[in-house]
């Protein structure tokens, strides 16, 4: 199968390309980017006036579902979604059920992915089995079973002695822990910021600080024991300030933010509404703030879906008592865009952190369009206009708190190793 | 935003918090409540505004007092009642808020008065239900509890009638409180121009100067020259913790005694929601004392709760 894709702008972060070029596929590989190589006869060319060319998008957390939640979506539903998003790679985390702390459940996974064929899963393996926070898994194995790091979900390891084991033995090895940053004490049974909005609607709040003092002790231990942190969906002015200080003192740090927590606050829960319960929690708009401006400045180095398909009956409860997350494969890129425009940057930054950023942290081979690499592609309308309704969205999860929004951004084709598998009723 | 509790032409449709009530709205409950007051004198203690409607009392949390004169206030203005107490029921069984109201509504009822322990569970019903039927919350875990914030300043306006030129303090668990949100925001709305609030830093919510309030630590500071002291509960469960050390400390530091109540202006009023716990907020000489309008508060919250039903109903007395 050989694609030529002709007449659209290719936007290249990491091979800094941002002009009008043609693109060459064949055999599911980039052939030709610009020049057009020898003997080049297309079974197949996709007319791209009009549209930008970018890599297929890297997205940094998603909940598949599988195993274990099928009735909330399933590895087919969320994959389709996947690709309806431009995304061609996506780290999963290992919350399922059972949790992913076996490398059987890991080949599993990624055995139905390959079958599956819309996107490459890229699992996050447990760090402590069953998610204990107290007895580590076998990250060798489970490195060989396919998982690219190791991550506890949205729960901690809230004993030091065993958090700083678990880097000291990950450090060993290379590989990196995907942390979120919670004190679990002083988020107990928190569902909101702990600020004017929570104590109004007398909901039990989550202090900024917990977020803080948690990234505070994982920093220092990262330092002692010289290991790779990516600190996961970063929520408060106070994480990003410490971030940007373990930066500038050399540890090994990278971070990232939901698309979610780039343009919403605690205000937007409104009269209780329970597709802005999330986690972490919306927070201030000094904290919505800071997080746009360490993206801007690349103290945060990339944008992350959070995907979390949720089914409508966990949504229709009161707000403490739905379960928490919102669907977001398919608004990374009108929410990573939106970031952009009103920061006033360009699209390729808006691309660079979904593409080359999110795939260097992952350590993966996506996320560009190099001659040689896999041509997983996105193209996308830039300006096309559209409404986020259930009916829109292919992910099973209609849970999002921008129903009823509009958004600016829309892919029309997604390819993945050089097969169509996403394309827009034109 | 749109506000849920009110329709199209303004006038109320569910009564789910204070906060975003307009004063007008507010007045109106409290001036309708004064013409039941009469009521419970007569001989005849009904009218007939309710005649042929249903109310269901749906109690996902238990409650003897609020549900009591909630049965009351719909008896008197002739209305068949319903209780349901899902606490023991439906919910042990795996059913769903939504499940156990569409059963209700089934069975024809017209109003729902429902008490939860989640915040925003009786706005999470309203916004389920038809169009006809009206939603009264009658308490969502530490968000609101409307009617007995209207009730609380009803019986305020009785005893000191000019709400621009009065200094009160409410003292304790605001944290946990959703009476002490309600009464804030009805104080607010209405005029009051000094509103304290006095507990340990434990016991506050964050930010709670942003809803109008003075915050005060000290007892004795907060409750110099009030003309209403509005005491709140404080759950057993909280008296010995990480919340405070004892109830015995509590009352020491935060308890009305009268020695503290002469600091206030000697005609204050003492108020408390009930259940008290004497010894531990209150001491019973206050509670029992000249300036107690404890017991008046239960009576008049029958008159409150009638109001806003006759008003939900669409009528008047």
């Amino acid at each position: 199968m050989k694609i030529h894709i002709k007449n659209g702008h290719v936007i290249d972060p990491k091979n800094n390309i941002n002009t009008k070029q043609d693109i060459y596929i064949a055999a599911g590989k980039i052939l030709g980017v610009g020049n057009k190589p020898a003997n080049f006869a297309p079974n197949q060319t996709i007319d791209a006036e009009g549209l930008i060319i970018s890599p297929g998008f890297v997205d940094l957390s998603a909940r598949l579902r599988e195993p274990g939640s099928e009735y909330s979506a399933t590895l087919v539903s969320e994959l389709h979604a996947a690709a309806a998003g431009g995304v061609t790679s996506i780290a999963c985390t290992p919350d399922t059920q059972p949790v992913l702390d076996e490398p059987g459940l890991v080949e599993m996974l990624k055995y139905r992915a390959r079958q599956i064929n819309l996107a490459n899963v890229y699992p996050l393996g447990a760090l402590t089995r069953q998610l204990n926070g107290k007895l580590l898994t076998e990250m060798c194995k489970l490195t060989e079973a396919g998982c690219v790091g190791f991550s506890q979900a949205d729960s901690s390891i809230t004993d030091t002695q065993v958090l700083w084991r678990a880097c000291e033995y990950a450090a060993t090895f290379g590989y990196t822990l995907f942390l979120r940053a919670q004190d679990e004490y002083l988020a107990k049974n928190g569902v909101a910021h702990d600020g004017e909005m929570a104590s109004r609607l007398g909901l039990k709040g989550i202090p900024a600080a917990a977020e803080g003092l948690a990234i505070a002790s994982i920093l220092r231990i990262a330092q002692e024991t010289n290991t790779k942190i990516h600190l996961c969906r970063l929520s408060t002015a106070e994480g990003v300030a410490l971030v940007r200080d373990a930066k500038k003192q050399g540890i090994q740090v990278t971070a990232d933010v939901s698309a979610q927590h780039l343009h919403l606050t605690d205000f937007d829960i409104g009269y209780f509404n329970t597709h802005a319960n999330l986690k972490p929690p919306l927070r201030s708009q000094r904290d919505k703030d800071a997080l746009c401006a360490g993206l801007k400045d690349g103290t945060i180095d990339a944008v992350c879906s959070d995907h979390t398909p949720v089914n409508d009956d966990a949504k229709l409860l009161p707000f403490a008592e739905a379960e928490a997350g919102a669907t977001g494969l398919e608004l990374l890129l009108p929410l990573a865009l939106k970031w952009a425009s009103q920061h006033k940057l360009s699209v390729l930054d808006a691309i660079s952190k979904i593409t080359s950023q999110s795939a260097a942290i992952l350590g993966i081979t996506g996320g560009n369009l190099s001659i040689g690499s896999d041509a997983d592609i996105a193209i996308f309308d830039p300006e096309q206009v559209w409404t986020v309704t259930p009916n829109q969205l292919v992910s099973q999860g209609k849970n999002t708190p921008f129903l009823g929004i509009e958004m600016m951004g829309k892919v029309q084709y997604t390819l993945l190793h050089g097969q169509i598998t996403y394309q827009a009723n034109l | 935003m749109y506000n849920p509790q009110l329709d199209s032409d303004g006038n109320l449709k569910h009564l789910l918090t204070i906060e975003g009530l307009p004063k007008r709205i507010l007045n109106q409950i409290l001036d309708t409540a004064e013409t039941f007051v009469g009521v419970a004198e007569r001989d005849i203690k009904k009218v007939p505004l309710l005649r042929g409607k249903t109310v269901c009392n749906i109690f996902f949390e238990n409650s003897t007092r609020t549900r009591t004169t909630f049965e009351i206030a719909a008896k008197r203005l002739s209305a068949d009642v319903l209780n349901l107490n899902v606490g023991t029921s439906s919910q042990s069984k795996g059913e769903t808020i939504l499940d156990t109201v569409d059963n209700l509504i089934a069975m024809h009822a017209d109003m729902f008065v429902v008490r939860h322990a989640q915040s925003g569970a009786a706005h999470f019903i309203a916004q389920h239900v038809r169009d006809n039927i009206s939603v009264i919350n009658a308490g969502d875990g530490r968000h609101a509890h409307p009617t007995q914030g209207l009730l609380d300043v009803f019986t305020i306006r009785r005893y000191k009638p000019d709400m621009h030129n009065l200094r009160i303090a409410l003292v304790g668990d605001v944290l946990h409180s959703r009476v002490a949100r309600s009464e804030i925001h009805a104080l607010t709305t209405l005029g009051v121009p000094e509103v304290r609030v006095i507990a340990p830093k434990t016991l506050l919510p964050t930010g709670i100067e942003k809803m109008g309030v003075q915050v005060f630590h000290d007892l004795k500071a907060g409750l110099k020259d009030v003309d209403v002291i509005m005491m709140l509960r404080l759950q057993n469960e909280r008296m010995s913790g990480a919340m405070l050390p004892s109830a015995q400390e509590y009352f020491k530091t935060f308890g009305l005694t009268q020695e503290k109540l002469k600091l206030a202006k000697p005609d204050a009023i003492v108020m408390h929601p009930g259940p008290m716990n004497r010894g531990v907020e209150i001491d019973s000489s206050v509670a029992d004392g000249s300036q107690s309008v404890i017991l008046p508060q239960v009576t008049y919250g029958i008159a409150v709760r009638m109001a806003v039903m006759a008003m939900l109903a669409g009528g008047t007395a």
